[in-house]
């Protein structure tokens, strides 16, 4: 299983390096990365492979949740089939 | 791989745009809970429901979650009561009404749909007994809507029914004075009523339904509203274009989560109803659609045609992203449910006439307009016998869910809350009809009815 995570917010030092420990605690594969900062906002939309995920899909929701609150930013986990098909036939 | 816009685009849509799938709603016949005995018929109702849909409001949150897309109702329709109950020996339905919505808060959904009758060509004992027990049913249940279908193109008009319907909403109006006639919010009147419909008030399971089913309702005027917002000074040609590509979208999210429950809870997918739903609240209101066409303000001169457009461009781009359509299906125009139509009305621009007009291009009917307390029950059953007659002559759905307030006229505002919103009270042709509705009998099926 895939799935699209999202973050938004004021950018600062050590955002994508918690989010990543958490992925790596949690046996979660990156399968692409794409940052970038638009009028000082911090975009960032990650692929992940969750096929060794070690915990249940609420659990790492909620993990990333916390490092979103200690970080400021807007952290979203979503399954990919949402976004493949809004967007492709 | 994918692209970031694209992911982009969907987060807005549904953090800032209100996307969001308005209902999941599961169909359950309870044809085979008939029983002479009334009190054996309500165990079966009661266990049957909470047997199917035992596991419906988790799913659902579980879908939420997993997608991070809005799952805002879960509700349950159910085989017109007036047939199940037919066969007991009760001659109080309001029991079966209240068996209903014990169910419905076992099972943690807010609304039950199918304390209904289907009565355009006529009355079986079943269903004069459960009209009659419509005010009871509705003013004291929380959760149970209500619908009667009293016209087809095939039959015509039933005008008893029509009749008695003004005093059914009058009924209903005065048990629940003290909430502003709260009980008419969920008693719909229908003519060429679906039997696939998922959105209350009007939802029951259709006797050629199968055993159960689920039917998703989507939702989204808010992202057509703002894809409208960059198109200034654009021709119809490319408005159009630009609703249909956003309904496409909207209604894919509706086939995923509708797909995805169906096999969770291993229960048929039925159909996704393309229908843009408004609520409340600020940026998902249909009618701010319309004035992002250009109108000043709803109801103006114009207004009909730019419906027309956005009903045909949202089924256009909803038919190919979803396997199955039905239901409604189109633009919904609930004045307390809409803010956009709320203050139109309050400003004096939309009239009941003007939205009976809009009625004869969008997917239901006048729904969810306040009148005054004092509007004569022949006045209301001669707006039901119009609006039927526009759904019977241009073979569409039409309805009338309308809230005669006890104690408030022109200028006064109900207050429902929540998903129901605020009505204002809107202005009623003072001159009489009950001579005209007092003739009874049925209005026959147009002439081309006779399609053979």
């Amino acid at each position: 299983m895939k799935a699209v995570i999202t973050v938004v917010g004021r950018d600062r030092i050590g955002i994508i390096a918690a989010i990543t420990k958490v992925l790596a605690d949690t046996h979660v594969n990156i399968l692409d990365i794409s940052q970038t900062i638009m009028q000082n906002i911090f975009t960032m939309v990650m692929l992940v492979d969750l096929s060794n995920l070690n915990c249940e899909f609420s659990r790492l929701g909620e993990l990333l949740n916390e490092v979103g609150k200690e970080l400021c930013v807007d952290i979203r986990l979503q399954r990919e089939e949402i976004f493949t098909s809004m967007h492709r036939i | 791989m994918f692209d970031v816009n694209d992911i982009l685009e969907t987060i807005n849509m549904i953090s800032q745009e209100n996307l969001d799938i308005r209902t999941i709603t599961m169909g359950i016949s309870l044809r085979d809970c008939a029983s002479g005995s009334a009190k054996e018929l309500c165990r079966k109702i009661y266990d049957k429901i909470s047997f199917c849909a035992k596991d419906l409001v988790k799913t659902g949150e579980d879908i939420e979650r997993d997608f991070g897309i809005p799952i805002i109702n879960k509700r349950i329709s159910v085989t017109p009561i007036s047939i199940v109950a037919e066969g007991s020996d009760s001659e109080n339905y309001a029991i079966f009404a209240k068996v209903l919505d014990d169910a419905a808060r076992n099972v943690g959904v807010n609304f039950i749909g199918g304390f209904s009758a289907l009565v355009h060509k006529g009355y079986t004992k079943g269903d004069k007994l459960l009209i009659k027990a419509i005010p009871e049913a509705l003013s004291t249940t929380e959760r149970v809507c209500s619908s009667v279908n009293v016209a087809t193109t095939k039959s015509g008009i039933n005008m008893d029914a029509v009749k008695e319907m003004g005093l059914i909403i009058k009924d209903c109006a005065e048990r629940t004075k003290d909430q502003d006639a709260v009980a008419c919010s969920k008693l719909v009147v229908f003519a060429n009523v679906p039997e696939d419909n998922p959105f209350m008030a009007g939802a029951f399971h259709g006797v050629g339904e199968p055993e159960c089913v689920i039917n998703v309702g989507v939702s989204g005027p808010g992202v057509v509203v703002k894809a409208l917002k960059h198109l200034n000074g654009a021709d119809f040609g490319t408005v159009a274009e630009t609703i249909k590509k956003t309904a496409f979208k909207i209604t894919r999210m509706g086939q995923l989560v509708a797909q995805e429950a169906s096999s969770r809870l291993k229960v048929p997918f039925g159909v996704v109803d393309l229908s843009l739903a408004p609520t409340p609240a600020v940026g998902d209101s249909v009618a701010h659609i319309l004035e992002a066409m250009g109108l000043e303000s709803c109801g103006a001169h114009g207004t009909t045609a730019a419906l027309a457009l956005l009903n045909d461009a949202v089924k256009k781009g909803g038919v190919m992203a979803s396997s199955y359509v039905g239901g409604l299906s189109g633009a919904f125009i609930p004045v307390s449910e809409d803010s956009g139509m709320i203050d139109a009305a309050i400003r004096g621009s939309l009239s009941i006439e003007k939205l009976e007009a809009m009625t004869c291009v969008c997917s239901v009917g006048l729904d969810m307009i306040a009148i005054p307390g004092d509007t004569p029950a022949s006045t209301i059953s001669a707006i039901i016998a119009d609006e039927a007659a526009i759904g019977v002559v241009n073979n569409k759905t039409t309805a009338v869910r309308i809230i005669p307030v006890p104690g408030k006229t022109v200028g006064d505002v109900a207050e429902y809350g929540g998903l129901f919103g605020k009505a204002p009270v809107m202005r009623v042709n003072p001159f009489s009809a009950e001579a005209f509705i007092n003739r009874g009998g049925r209005i026959p099926a147009p002439l081309h009815s006779l399609r053979n």
